[in-house]
Order: structure tokens, then sequence, then C-alpha cells
């Protein structure tokens, strides 16, 4: 069987100049007027605009009924790759075949227009998505039930809370029924309930045997959904395999730093006073294990310390990536001869949010002198998968502890 | 799965560019984003659709006193109020379709980036709903006929086709127009003035005969020019239908639109990447 897409050598260049975004036209025609000249002058071909690759000869074949996740860091052209197969932009080299009709969703409830009601507003973004208004009146009720808005459907949307607004933008959406369905990342949006019922419909909409295909960064709802995944990285597609294989190596591809080891106190951060020798962030029960948020782990460290007979203590502080403090923690103080010190503690399963941490260390001397403060010493990732229960967004909280709950 | 179509992309194919056979497969979405721009216009506004006969007729007022009164324009026969009414008429329809196409690729960029569709119909769009205003318009120059006297012609069967032939100039400008914006936004600056510029140069307030012989040929080069100046004809009979001057008018107007439209076109499938 032929597959329903084929992506062969796609590429795609954007131009980043000031000038290509939008110039004005009289710089443009004074640009174009001096140009003839400035060739004579100088002999010299039009100077080149500068451009980026957001794609580079990306192939992959997709077959028929199979639901596909896109991988990747934000930068990895998951989004280009979308918009050249959704046909809003064309590549710049490289050709896709598609066998079918095909609806992308890049965004939810775009064409929405505040001023029209919920009913109105059902019309044009099913209009706007491909469907005739015979299959939107068809649908109609349908579509209404699913965003449970009933009793706004003739309220202009922009009174609509932003929960009400993001359901029936995902209705409408839902309800296509092309043979190819393409969306991006969208199901970041709405309350447990409601998602539940997204995912529950894309799942429904992969069993009807449609093709799809769709970016995300929530990785528990990928490897629910998807049976495969391409991974995407600096605009390349890397690997293309069974989802979970995929998820996993995306997972341990990517720029935390878990370990540091300084062996000359030449090159180690540090002064006079203290040097760095050693850092690390380590599961505790298996160290190739993948830190997610059930994974007790250990941080270690060691310095050499130059100042015989002093009272040392360690304290350090964890961010998360907005740079608010989750904690510190201090070491109790110690007298320290002139060799290497070492101190450790673990952070206990079930207490760090998913996201990405990084670690700050201090070496205090008698309890008030600051002798060494790093931060960005070490940064570790907290994953989230295989989640129980039907909750796929994002944990509220800086913390995610799990306490002994008492139900009577 | 043979039988389904199959679909190419490929660089320099572009997709987004069906020409006018796109606006037919699409044809629920013009209707739709017509119909959104109808229902959004005069949304929040306390007088409506009021809006659509006073402008017209405000206008009309003033012109009646500045240049029928005051200045004593010649109207070729017919009482001034009407006569400059029957010029406002086709000319703001002209105008406002170039003023709201000329906006409408970058009024609606976030379409244009995340929904595949035909860009034409967007500039299409802003001319069919501008025919709205021009219906609740028109019922004015009838009761302004109706009150001076003035009998209708035969020749009114003539008038949907001048519509259409306005219609054709100004999604012609339209396409150039706002294919133009989204690279140079100087276009939207601009637009609003050159309008103001255009109506003087078009035989709106005055008729075509103030130019005398020598000149009033120059006023056909100016598709409007052909348009207004059969528009009265057809509607009062009051004197001969300039064929030949129209004829010029609609083929200035048909190269426009033949033009804009191949522009458009060409320039499009950019749009995405630009807007």
């Amino acid at each position: 069987m032929k597959p329903i897409i084929s992506i062969q050598g796609v590429s795609k260049r954007y131009s980043i100049g000031e000038k290509s975004s939008y110039g004005s036209l009289r710089e443009e025609v004074m640009d174009a007027l001096a140009a003839p000249f400035r060739r004579v002058l100088k002999g010299e071909a039009r100077r080149e605009e500068p451009t980026v690759w957001a794609i580079k000869d990306v192939s992959f074949d997709v077959n028929e009924g199979d639901v596909v996740g896109i991988i990747g860091r934000n930068g990895a052209g998951k989004s280009t790759l979308l918009k050249i197969l959704s046909r809003i932009t064309e590549p710049t080299e490289g050709r896709i075949t598609m066998r079918g009709r095909i609806a992308s969703l890049l965004e939810v409830g775009t064409g929405f227009h505040p001023e029209l009601t919920g009913r109105e507003n059902i019309f044009l973004n099913g209009a706007l998505l491909g469907m005739t208004a015979k299959e939107i009146r068809a649908k109609f009720d349908e579509i209404v039930a699913f965003s449970e808005i009933e009793k706004f459907l003739d309220t202009p949307v922009k009174r609509y809370s932003s929960g009400m607004y993001v359901r029936l933008a995902f209705a409408v959406a839902a309800h296509l029924e092309p043979e190819i369905l393409v969306i991006d990342e969208v199901l970041a949006v709405g309350d447990a309930a409601f998602q539940k019922k997204c995912l529950g419909k894309m799942g429904d909409i992969g069993k009807e045997g449609r093709t799809v295909l769709f970016v995300s960064h929530n990785m528990t709802a990928l490897r629910s959904l998807c049976k495969s995944a391409v991974l995407m990285e600096n605009g390349k597609n890397t690997d293309y395999g069974e989802s979970g294989k995929i998820i996993n190596k995306y997972l341990s591809f990517n720029s935390e730093v878990k370990k540091q080891i300084w062996d000359s106190p030449d090159s180690a951060p540090g002064n006079d006073h203290v040097r760095l020798h050693y850092l690390s962030i380590t599961p505790i029960l298996q160290s190739d294990e993948l830190i997610t948020v059930k994974t007790p782990i250990r941080f270690t460290a060691g310095f050499w310390n130059y100042l015989p007979g002093t009272v040392l203590n360690f304290s350090v502080v964890v961010y998360n990536i907005e740079g608010v403090a989750i904690f510190n923690t201090v070491s109790r103080s110690q007298a320290c001869t002139e060799r290497i010190v070492w101190g450790s503690f673990d952070i206990p399963g079930n207490f760090l949010n998913d996201g990405t941490y990084t670690v700050r260390l201090l070496i205090v001397r008698d309890e008030s002198v600051v002798l060494f403060d790093k931060n960005n010493l070490l940064i570790f990732e907290v994953h989230d998968i295989d989640r129980e229960g039907v909750w796929h967004g994002k944990w509220i909280g800086a913390i995610r502890p799990k306490f002994d709950w008492e139900l009577k | 799965m043979d039988e389904r179509d199959e679909i190419i992309i490929e660089p320099g194919k572009s997709a987004v560019s069906m020409g006018l056979g796109g606006l037919w497969k699409y044809r629920d979405l013009l209707y739709f984003l017509v119909w959104r721009d109808l229902k959004v216009k005069y949304k929040q506004t306390a007088l409506g659709v009021a809006w659509a006969i006073l402008q017209p007729a405000l206008s009309m007022i003033i012109f009646s006193f500045l240049f029928g009164s005051l200045a004593n324009l010649p109207s070729d026969g017919i009482p001034y109020p009407v006569f400059v009414l029957a010029g406002l008429l086709p000319w703001n329809y002209f105008a406002s379709v170039l003023g709201q196409s000329t906006q409408s690729l970058v009024a609606n960029a976030n379409l244009i980036s995340k929904i595949y569709f035909p860009r034409v119909i967007i500039p299409v769009s802003s001319a069919a709903a501008a025919l709205m205003d021009f219906a609740i318009a028109s019922c004015v120059l009838i009761v302004m006929m109706f009150w001076y006297g003035a009998s209708i012609s035969a020749g009114v069967v003539l008038i949907p086709v001048l519509v259409l032939v306005t219609m054709m100039t100004a999604v012609g400008f339209g396409a150039w127009l706002s294919a133009l914006n989204v690279r140079y936004r100087d276009i939207q600056y601009a637009v609003p003035f050159l309008i103001q510029v255009w109506m003087f140069a078009t035989p709106v307030i005055y008729p075509r005969s103030l130019l005398g012989e020598k000149w009033g040929w120059l006023v056909y080069l100016n598709p409007m020019g052909g348009v207004i100046e059969a528009f009265r004809p057809a509607l009062f009979g009051n004197r001969e239908i300039p064929w030949g001057g129209l004829s010029i008018s609609v083929g200035v107007g048909f190269f426009v639109f033949i033009t804009g439209m191949a522009y458009f076109r060409k320039v499009e499938r950019h749009f995405a990447d630009i807007i």
C-alpha cells in the first residue's frame, strides 16, 4: 500500500533580514535604483540576504491510519513542517505527496470573531477549516454538545471565559472529517475533564482509520495517543519509530548537566580558599534511570579546601526554569582540614514538579562568610511520564509533593 | 484509495493560488466572510445600519450646498442634489472597496498564517460586503428621485452591469493594493489620500461636460469616469449613454482586473512568510 503522506527532502529557508520581513516602499525603491550602480562600482553581485533553514532535508512516510507524534524542542522545525503540510507556506526544496483530504488545526480558534455569537462562530470557523455550510449544519448539534456551551450559544464570544472559548474552538475542529488531520500543540488547554474528552476524541479519530499528525510537548499525551513518532532536532528529522522509544530518546537528548568533575584544581572554579572538584545529581536507585517526578535523587559535591582548621558548611539552592528558588538547603557546619570535603543530600521522589532545574552552590565559613557562590552549576530535568489517571495537563505548583491523604 | 485526490506540494507550485476556481470551491467560506463583515460592521453602534443612509445623505447635502448652491456647478439638467447623489453612490462603493480591501489581508493576518484557503477570497469578500451599503444607500437615491419628480429611464437595466464593472475594477485595484500592502505597509497610508484626490478627478460632483471637448476624453481613462458618466443617463435618461467612453473605461478596468489577479497570484504564496 502506498503511504498516505510521503515527504521527500523537504527544506524551508526563511529570510531573517529586517528588510525582507517588510521594509518600506521607499527603501526598496531607493535600493533598487542604487543596485545597478553598486554592481558597476564594486563589480559585485547583490549582497546575500541573511537566511536561516527552518527545516532541512526532512523525509519520512506516514501510512494510512497512523497516529504520528512529532517531537522536538522549540525551534526544531515542527511548526514549520506542519505549515508546509497544511499548504500555508511552500517549501524551498523537496516534495510532499498526500493522498486524501487534509485539514489542519495549527491554533485553536483562529478566525473566531469576538463580536459574533457562539453559534455564528461555529459556522465561520467551520467554513474556515474547510467544511461546507451543509456539513456544519449536519454536525452543529454534535459540536454544541461537545463544547458544553449550549446556554451561551447566542452570546458574543467576547463575553466567554477563556475555557469556554477554547472548548468551542476545539469542538469545531474535532468534528472535521478529513482523511488526514494535522494538529499543532493544542492540547495544553482546558480543564481536566475537557482534556480527557479531547484526548478521547483524538483517540477515536485514530481508531476510525484516519491519519493524524500531531505536535506536542506533552509526553504523557503523546505516549497514550501515538503509535509512532518522529523526532526533530535542529530542522532535521533524526529518528522515526515506535513512540515509546522515540520519546525516551528525546528525553535523554537535552542540555542537562548532571555531573561535573574537575580533576585538577588549576582549571576548577573557585579561589584561594576553596575549589570545586565534583558535582552530580543522580537517581538513587539506578544511575542510568531517567529522573521523573517519582525518582528520588541524590546531590553530591566535593571541593578542595585550602584553609586548614576552618568551620565550613554547604548551602544549595535549586531554581526552576522561571528562576524561582524552589528551596535552599544548608548542611551542618564542620571543622575541615586541607583535603577534599564531601557533602551530599537526597531529594525524595514525589517532591519536585516536572520541569528544568538549576543548582546553585555556596560554601560558607563560620556560618557567615560566603567563600564561594556560583549558579547554574548543574542543570537537570524532572520528567513527567506514565502518569496515572486522566489528567494530562501541567501540574500546578512549584513542587508536587505526595502527601498522605486521609479519606473518610 | 486510488480514486482520491493526490495533493502534491512543491516549491513554486502554489497551493493557495487557485484563481477563480478556488473562489468557487470555497464559495461557502466566501459567503461566511461576507456575512461576518456585514454582521460585525455596525455592532456596538447606536445608529447601526442607519449609517449607510446617513453617510451619503450628509455628503449630498454638503456637496449640494458647496458646489450646487455656492459654486453653481452645472449638472446636465438634473437637480444638483440628485445629480451628485447619483455620482456618490457608485463612487462611495468603489472607494470603500478600495479602502477596505487594501487593509483586508493585513487585517486577516492570523487567518493567512494559520489557515489554508485561496487568499483572493479576502479582498473579494470586502468587495461583496460593501455591496450592502450600496444597496441601502440606493434607497436614498430612489426617495430623492421621487421627491424631485424625476422619472426613471429604461436605461436602468444597465445599472447592474455598471455595478458589476465597478466591482471588477475595484477588485482589480484591491488585488494590487492589498498584495502590495502585505509587503509595503506604506500603501495603507497612501490609499486614503489617493481616494480623496481620485474623487475630484472623477466626475462625481461635476459633469464631464464641464471639462470641455479638449480634455473631457481624459475622464474615460479613469475607469470610474466612464462608469459614473454612464450611471446618470442610464438612470435619468437625460442624455445619450456615452457608449464609446464607457467602453474605454471598461477596457481600462478589465486591464486592471487581469493584471491585479495575475500579480496577486504571483505573490500570494509568500504572504504567510512575510505578513
